[in-house]
C-alpha cells in the first residue's frame, strides 16, 4: 500500500475560531476514506486545504513524498489532486465540453481546438454512461446531470487524489450506482479517494475506511470493518451536554401556529403546531428543506398547497409582507445576503420591518420614539455597539445577529422563527442568544428554531421535528429527544434519495 | 476628528467652494448677484430633474427617460396653455403625464424584471418619438390667451426679486429632503438601493416602491418641462436631449453612489451647482461650446476619483 497524500497535524482557524484542530488523515493508494462529521465539523475546510483555496495555519502535508503548500486551488489541481465541490462549480452559459475543459483547453497555434474538447469529454461521460452531447449548453441538463459532468471533469483531470464531497446529493439512485461503479473502477486503478457524505449506509457501502470529525478534532480513524452505524453515530455527535444551554421549561399556553399539508419548493406535506410560550426545534441535514419550509410560513416563498393557521385563522401568503402583517418574525440564516442592509446604520436597520410602529398615517416617522424602541433593544439584548448610528458591517457576528433578531421582534409578532441563529458566532454571545432565546419565551413568544448544531437544539427545544428529503421524518418530546435519535430520521429517506 | 467626518461628507460642497474661488479670481463678475442668480437659474431644471434621479439611484437604477418625458411633457403643457386651460389644470395635468410615464417604467421594471437601464432607454426613445409625432416635430406656441402670460411666470418671473424657478427648486428640495429624511418611504428607498433582498424579507413591498420612485422622477421631468416651456413660451420638440446624462452626473458629482443606498439630496443640490458653476464660468469666459464639454467631463471625472479614492482609504 502506498500513501499518496499524508496531512499532519493541521490547524485552522477562522477569525478566533478554531475549526481544525491538529488534524491528522492519510489517503492511500486504491483505497477509499469515507470523511464523515456532523455540519461544521470541518470536513470541507479540510478538503479546501487540501485543494489550496484555504491556507493551513500550522501542519504539514505531504503528496507523494513531498511536502507540498498549494497556494491556489489550480496548483493543487496541475499536481494531480481533482475535488469535486459540494456546490456545483459550473458555468450554465457555457457547454458541457467547455465547462470540463475550462482554463485548459487545448489549442493549436492559440486556436482551441474544439474536435479535442468534444471528442475527450464524450469519452469520459460515456465512462460515467451519460448520453450527454458535449455541445449542450450546462444550464439546460438537470442538477444531476450536471454533478455527472463535474464528476467527468474530475476525471478528465486524470487526478491521483480524488475528492468527493457529497457527490450523490443531487444523484438518484440509478446515477449514484453508476458513480459507485466508476469508483470501484478508479480504486481499481490505484487513485486515491476521498468521500464525504451525509448518507451513512453508502460510507458503509462505498468505503475501505473512515475518519470522523467532530467540532474540528479527528476522533476516530480506521478500516469501515471494524465500525458499525451505532457507532459512527455516537463518534459524530458524542458531545457532552453542560450549562452552555440554559434551559427553563416551557409553560405552553395556546396552539399559535398550525401547519397543515405543507408542499413548497423543497418541503413536502409538512404537518405540525407550536404553541405560545414554547421552543420547537428543526433538526436536519442541510439540505434537508428547513430554510425552505420556514422561507414558506413566512410568505417568502411560494406555497404549492397546504395552509397556515396562526391563532385558528387561515393566513393569506403570498410575499414576506403578508408574513409580517399575519405577526410571523423571521431571523434569516443568511445576515448579509437576506437578513440586514450591511452598509446601513444599526438603527435604521432594526426598525425596517416594523417601521409602521413610529409612523402616523402620512408614513412620517416619529424618530424621537423609533430612537427611544432602538435603545432599549441595544440596552435588553446588551449589543455592543457606540451608538444606534454605527454602520451594521462595523458590528461582529454575534452583535449583528442580535440586532436581526431585535429587528423581526420590532413589529411585535406571535412567532419568531430563528434559522440558524447562532452561526459565526463566538461561544459567550451564543449563550447570551439562548438566554434570549428564554426570555421570549417566557414572554409567550411562539418560537420555530431551526439549527444544524446539534447539542444547541436539544439543549434548549421543548419539542423537536427532523426533516428530510423535505419530509417530516420525526418529531420527539425534549426527554426522547437524542442526538441518536435525530440523527437517524435525519438520515432515514437519504439513502433512497 | 469632527473636521475630517466634515470634510469627508461634504467633499461635493468644498469642490463648490473651491471650484467657485477660482472662477472668481480668474474673472471679476463672477460673483456679482446678478450673475450668481443667473446660475441659480440655470441651474434649477437640472436640479429638478436631478432629485427625481436621486431617488432612482438611491434604488440603485437609473432614468434614462427624464429628458424625452421633459420633452412631452413640455408640449401637452403647450397645447393646454394654448387652448386656453385653466392653469391649475394644465400644469396638474402635466406633471400626472410624467408621473404616469415614469410609472410605466416602473411597472416594466417591477413586474416584467426588465433592467432599469434597458426600460428607461426604451422609454427615452418612445417618448421622444411620441412628441416628435404629437408636435409634428414643430415647436408648439403656448397662445395668446390671458393665461399663457400667468404661465411665463413660471419660466421667467420673479418673487421678492429671486427667479421663480429658483424658488421652484429651493421647495422640491425641501419636499425631497423631508421624504428621503423622515418618512417611511424614504427609509424603504434607502433600503432597497442598500440590499433589495433584505428589503424584500423584511416585508416591504419593493415593487410598489419602485414604481413610486419612478413616478416621481417622472414627475419632476414634467415639472421641469413647465419651466423650460413657460421660460421659451414654447414647447421645443428636441428639448431636453441629453438632460438625463446633467442630471445624473449632478447626483454622482453630489456623492450618492450608483450602486445605490447611499446618498443625500443636498449632495444632488451641490452637484447640479457645480455644473452650473461650470457651465456659466466657462461662458464668462468666453471658452468655446466645443472646449466647454471637454471641460465639464474632466471635472466630472476629477470629483468621481476624488470620491473613490476617499472611499477605498476608509
Amino acid at each position: 500500500m502506498t500513501t499518496l497524500l499524508e496531512l499532519q497535524g493541521i490547524e485552522k482557524s477562522f477569525s478566533g475560531i478554531n475549526v481544525l484542530k491538529s488534524v491528522d488523515l492519510t489517503i492511500q493508494a486504491g483505497r477509499v476514506v469515507a470523511l464523515a462529521g456532523e455540519n461544521g465539523a470541518g470536513k470541507s475546510t479540510l478538503m479546501k486545504i487540501i485543494s489550496g483555496i484555504y491556507q493551513r495555519d500550522a501542519g504539514t502535508v505531504i503528496y507523494k513524498g513531498n511536502e507540498v503548500k498549494f497556494t491556489t486551488a489550480r496548483q493543487s489541481m496541475d499536481a494531480g489532486i481533482g475535488i469535486i465541490h459540494q456546490e456545483l462549480n459550473l458555468l450554465p452559459e457555457l457547454s458541457v465540453a467547455e465547462n470540463i475543459y475550462l482554463g485548459r483547453e487545448p489549442t493549436k497555434l492559440g486556436k482551441i481546438q474544439w474536435d479535442v474538447i468534444e471528442r475527450e469529454s464524450k469519452k469520459y461521460l460515456a465512462q460515467l454512461k451519460q448520453d450527454i452531447d458535449p455541445k449542450t449548453p450546462l444550464g439546460k441538463l438537470s442538477i444531476a446531470q450536471q454533478q455527472m459532468v463535474e464528476i467527468a471533469k474530475a476525471l478528465s483531470l486524470n487526478a491521483e487524489v480524488i475528492i468527493m464531497d457529497e457527490p450523490t446529493d443531487a444523484l438518484t439512485d440509478i446515477e449514484t450506482a453508476i458513480l459507485f461503479e466508476v469508483v470501484d473502477e478508479l480504486r481499481a486503478q490505484g487513485k486515491g479517494l476521498v468521500f464525504i457524505s451525509h448518507r451513512l449506509g453508502e460510507i458503509f457501502q462505498m468505503c475501505d475506511d473512515i475518519a470522523i470529525l467532530r467540532d474540528g478534532e479527528m476522533v476516530h480513524q480506521g478500516p469501515v470493518s471494524e465500525i458499525t452505524e451505532d457507532d459512527l453515530i455516537r463518534h459524530m455527535v458524542g458531545r457532552e451536554l453542560s450549562d452552555q444551554y440554559p434551559f427553563v421549561p416551557a409553560v405552553p399556553g395556546d396552539v399559535r401556529i398550525e401547519v397543515e399539508k405543507l408542499t413548497a419548493h423543497g418541503a413536502k406535506e409538512v404537518s405540525f403546531t407550536a404553541h405560545a410560550g414554547e421552543v420547537v426545534g428543526f433538526a436536519g441535514l442541510v439540505g434537508a428543506g428547513r430554510t425552505e419550509l420556514a422561507k414558506a410560513i413566512f410568505g417568502a416563498n411560494p406555497i404549492q398547497s397546504g395552509t397556515v393557521k396562526i391563532d385558528g385563522k387561515e393566513i393569506r401568503l403570498k410575499s414576506p409582507q403578508d408574513g409580517v402583517k399575519a405577526q410571523i418574525g423571521y431571523v434569516t440564516e443568511d445576515r448579509k445576503q437576506e437578513g440586514l442592509v450591511q452598509s446601513q446604520e444599526l438603527g435604521a436597520n432594526m426598525s425596517l420591518t416594523g417601521l409602521d410602529r413610529f409612523c402616523n398615517a402620512l408614513g412620517f416617522v416619529n424618530k424621537a420614539s423609533e430612537a427611544v424602541t432602538i435603545s432599549e433593544y441595544i440596552e435588553a439584548f446588551a449589543i455592543k455597539t457606540r451608538d444606534a448610528n454605527t454602520i451594521i458591517s462595523n458590528l461582529s457576528g454575534g452583535n449583528q445577529q442580535k440586532v436581526s433578531i431585535a429587528k423581526s421582534l420590532v413589529p411585535e409578532p406571535k412567532v419568531l422563527i430563528l434559522d440558524e441563529p447562532t452561526r459565526g458566532v463566538d461561544v459567550g454571545a451564543k449563550r447570551e442568544i439562548y438566554t434570549l432565546i428564554n426570555k421570549l419565551k417566557a414572554e409567550g413568544l411562539c418560537i420555530l428554531l431551526i439549527s444544524s448544531d446539534m447539542p444547541e437544539l436539544l439543549g434548549i427545544s421543548d419539542r423537536i421535528h427532523v426533516l428530510s428529503s423535505g419530509k417530516l421524518t420525526g418529531s420527539f418530546a425534549r426527554a426522547e429527544a437524542t442526538q441518536e435519535n435525530i440523527m437517524r430520521c435525519a438520515v432515514a429517506g437519504q439513502t433512497n434519495g | 476628528m469632527k473636521l475630517n467626518d466634515f470634510i469627508s461628507e461634504n467633499k461635493s460642497l468644498i469642490g463648490l467652494i473651491i471650484l467657485m474661488a477660482a472662477v472668481s479670481f480668474a474673472n471679476a463678475n463672477f460673483l456679482g448677484i446678478d450673475n450668481m442668480l443667473n446660475i441659480l437659474r440655470q441651474t434649477s431644471i437640472n436640479a429638478v430633474i436631478a432629485m427625481g434621479m436621486t431617488f432612482v439611484i438611491l434604488t440603485a437604477g437609473i432614468d434614462l427617460a427624464v429628458g424625452s418625458i421633459l420633452a412631452f411633457a413640455g408640449a401637452i403643457c403647450a397645447s393646454l396653455i394654448g387652448m386656453d386651460t385653466p392653469l391649475i389644470i394644465a400644469l396638474v395635468a402635466t406633471i400626472m403625464v410624467g408621473a404616469g410615464l415614469g410609472a410605466t417604467s416602473g411597472v416594466i421594471i417591477s413586474y416584467f424584471n426588465v433592467q432599469p437601464f434597458i426600460a428607461t432607454l426604451v422609454g427615452m426613445t418612445m417618448i421622444r418619438g411620441a412628441t416628435l409625432v404629437y408636435t409634428q416635430g414643430r415647436p408648439i406656441s403656448t397662445g395668446y390667451f390671458d393665461v399663457a402670460e400667468s404661465f411665463y411666470q413660471f419660466g421667467g418671473g420673479y418673487m421678492f426679486g429671486i427667479p421663480n424657478p429658483v424658488i421652484l427648486m429651493v421647495v422640491i428640495f425641501a419636499l425631497c429632503w423631508f421624504v428621503l429624511s423622515q418618512t417611511r418611504f424614504g427609509r424603504y428607498v434607502y433600503a432597497i438601493g442598500g440590499n433589495e433582498n433584505v428589503a424584500r424579507l423584511s416585508g416591504i413591498n419593493v415593487k410598489k416602491v419602485k414604481i413610486l420612485v419612478y413616478a416621481l422622477s417622472g414627475a419632476l421631468a414634467a415639472l421641469a418641462g413647465i419651466i423650460l416651456t413657460a421660460r421659451l413660451e414654447s414647447a421645443q420638440p428636441t428639448a431636453g436631449l441629453g438632460y438625463e446624462l446633467d442630471a445624473i452626473a449632478a447626483v454622482v458629482l453630489g456623492g450618492t453612489s450608483l450602486a445605490g443606498g447611499k446618498g443625500r439630496i443636498f449632495g444632488t443640490i451641490i452637484g447640479a451647482l457645480i455644473i452650473g458653476v461650470l457651465n456659466n464660468a466657462l461662458n464668462i469666459m468666453d471658452v468655446s461650446s466645443y472646449y466647454q464639454m471637454i471641460a465639464k467631463g474632466a471635472v466630472i471625472l476629477l470629483a468621481v476619483v476624488v470620491d473613490s479614492r476617499g472611499k477605498s482609504n476608509a
